[in-house]
């Protein structure tokens, strides 16, 4: 089952960080369709936020077709986001640590490495690449 | 349904000095509200009105659909923890919860023991001899043992530890699930924006926001752009903060229309800056958003 957690300096809205954390884990394939979510009081005794956040992060996800509450049961996965394309993460994921590995030899500390991604992503975008 | 506290033009006066002034605002039923503002803002002052500790000097405030205080009934309803968290320091754990039976007509011992046990407090324990989460934990376990309707913490995290503090915000956060109304006044702000759905913010004795956090952030905006004059803006959006430069403008705004200038670079606020702009700003810039929009002054 999906742990939530919440970052307080992310100025990101607390709510908008469970939707995205449950989009991630459909995305990397740690949650599948069938899934049950954490219940409400479970997610508030776990990170201590509003459960009116959680309810909304749900509501959400409904919203977007990737979970459904079943009253009296709790809110399921309905669908699974990385079917066809999860097999080749493995791969993929094996390149990323090598050109890692290489651009910490080359001196490349953690934030220019997240900035030279960042715009090669964005370039990569524009070009109509990635 | 009916609201936690409704407030309509409240004030309190101590000899010469009012410590709050003009104060309306709604609590809805199962909200969770976060009480900001400076000290001596009237944050307690508040929290003790709501209570029934003090009478308001002028106007009306109603909790849970009574006058606060007024009846054995009413104060049944009501759970409290003082700012100074007080406790008897010559009596045991345990006896303090007998003492809480004794005193309370809804009282749940079971419910209240095994509280005691979970957070690890040994009943025969003196209280002098508690750490400070330790007496905080053994002061909401009585006012939550109550069985209250509407719970209010003064300042309930400040003597806690980053640990105590969590575990005491999850518990408060299992509460709210249960549908339990809480009002709580604090410094933190990063505690307040993880808890509180809803938020009052209080300065020099007056209400200067109030409403749901969410409808608060999605109607105010960060406009940035060539430096200008703040009165040349559309009639829905009000000032609340500006600043500027030789070249640039930076307005916080309240609007409930989206911003269709395209000379302003727009961006959402967060909800310590909001605090903060509300703090400062003055009395005649309050915003108190209630079941009914209205604007105050």
């Amino acid at each position: 089952m999906i742990e939530f957690r919440i970052d307080p300096t992310s100025g990101v809205s607390p709510y908008r960080q469970l939707v995205h954390q449950v989009r991630q884990a459909l995305l990397l394939g740690l949650v599948r369709e069938g899934d049950q979510l954490p219940t409400v009081k479970e997610v508030v005794a776990k990170v201590a936020i509003n459960p009116n956040t959680v309810l909304k992060a749900y509501r959400e996800l409904e919203f977007e077709g990737l979970a459904e509450g079943r009253p009296g049961v709790g809110t399921f996965v309905t669908r699974s986001l990385a079917d066809s394309s999860l097999a080749a993460h493995a791969a993929l994921r094996k390149d990323l640590t090598g050109w890692l590995a290489r651009a910490r030899r080359a001196g490349l500390d953690d934030a220019s490495i997240a900035a030279l991604f960042e715009s090669t992503f964005r370039s990569g975008m524009n070009e109509g690449v990635a | 349904m009916t609201a936690a506290i409704e407030a309509v033009a409240v004030g309190k006066r101590y000899g010469r000095t009012w410590a709050l002034r003009e104060s309306t605002l709604t609590v809805p039923a199962g909200a969770v509200v976060g009480l900001v503002g400076a000290n001596g803002a009237g944050k307690s002052t508040l929290l003790n009105l709501a209570v029934g500790l003090l009478q308001p000097t002028e106007g009306q405030i109603t909790v849970l659909g009574g006058r606060p205080g007024s009846t054995a009934d009413e104060l049944a309803k009501v759970g409290f923890l003082a700012q100074d968290v007080p406790l008897y320091g010559g009596l045991t754990v345990g006896e303090h919860l007998r003492l809480g039976a004794r005193l309370n007509p809804r009282w749940d011992m079971a419910a209240a023991t095994a509280r005691i046990a979970r957070v690890g407090l040994d009943p025969a324990q003196r209280t002098s001899g508690l750490s400070g989460g330790q007496r905080a934990q053994l002061a909401l376990t009585v006012a939550i043992g109550k069985r209250p309707e509407l719970l209010i913490l003064d300042e309930p995290v400040a003597s806690l530890d980053p640990l105590a503090r969590r575990e005491f915000l999850a518990d408060l956060m299992e509460l709210a699930a249960d549908g339990l109304s809480i009002v709580l006044s604090s410094h933190l702000l990063a505690d307040v924006e993880r808890v509180c759905d809803h938020l009052i913010v209080l300065a020099g004795g007056r209400v200067r926001l109030a409403g749901d956090v969410d409808d608060l952030l999605a109607t105010h905006k960060v406009l940035v752009g060539a430096r200008r004059d703040p009165d040349r803006l559309t009639a829905d959006q009000t000032v609340i903060q500006q600043s500027h430069t030789e070249r640039q403008s930076t307005l916080l705004v309240h609007t409930t229309q989206p911003v269709l200038d395209p000379s302003w670079t727009v961006s959402d606020v967060g909800l310590e800056d909001l605090v903060l702009a509300y703090m400062a700003a003055p009395a005649s810039s309050a915003y108190v958003a209630g079941p009914t929009l209205r604007r105050v002054g």
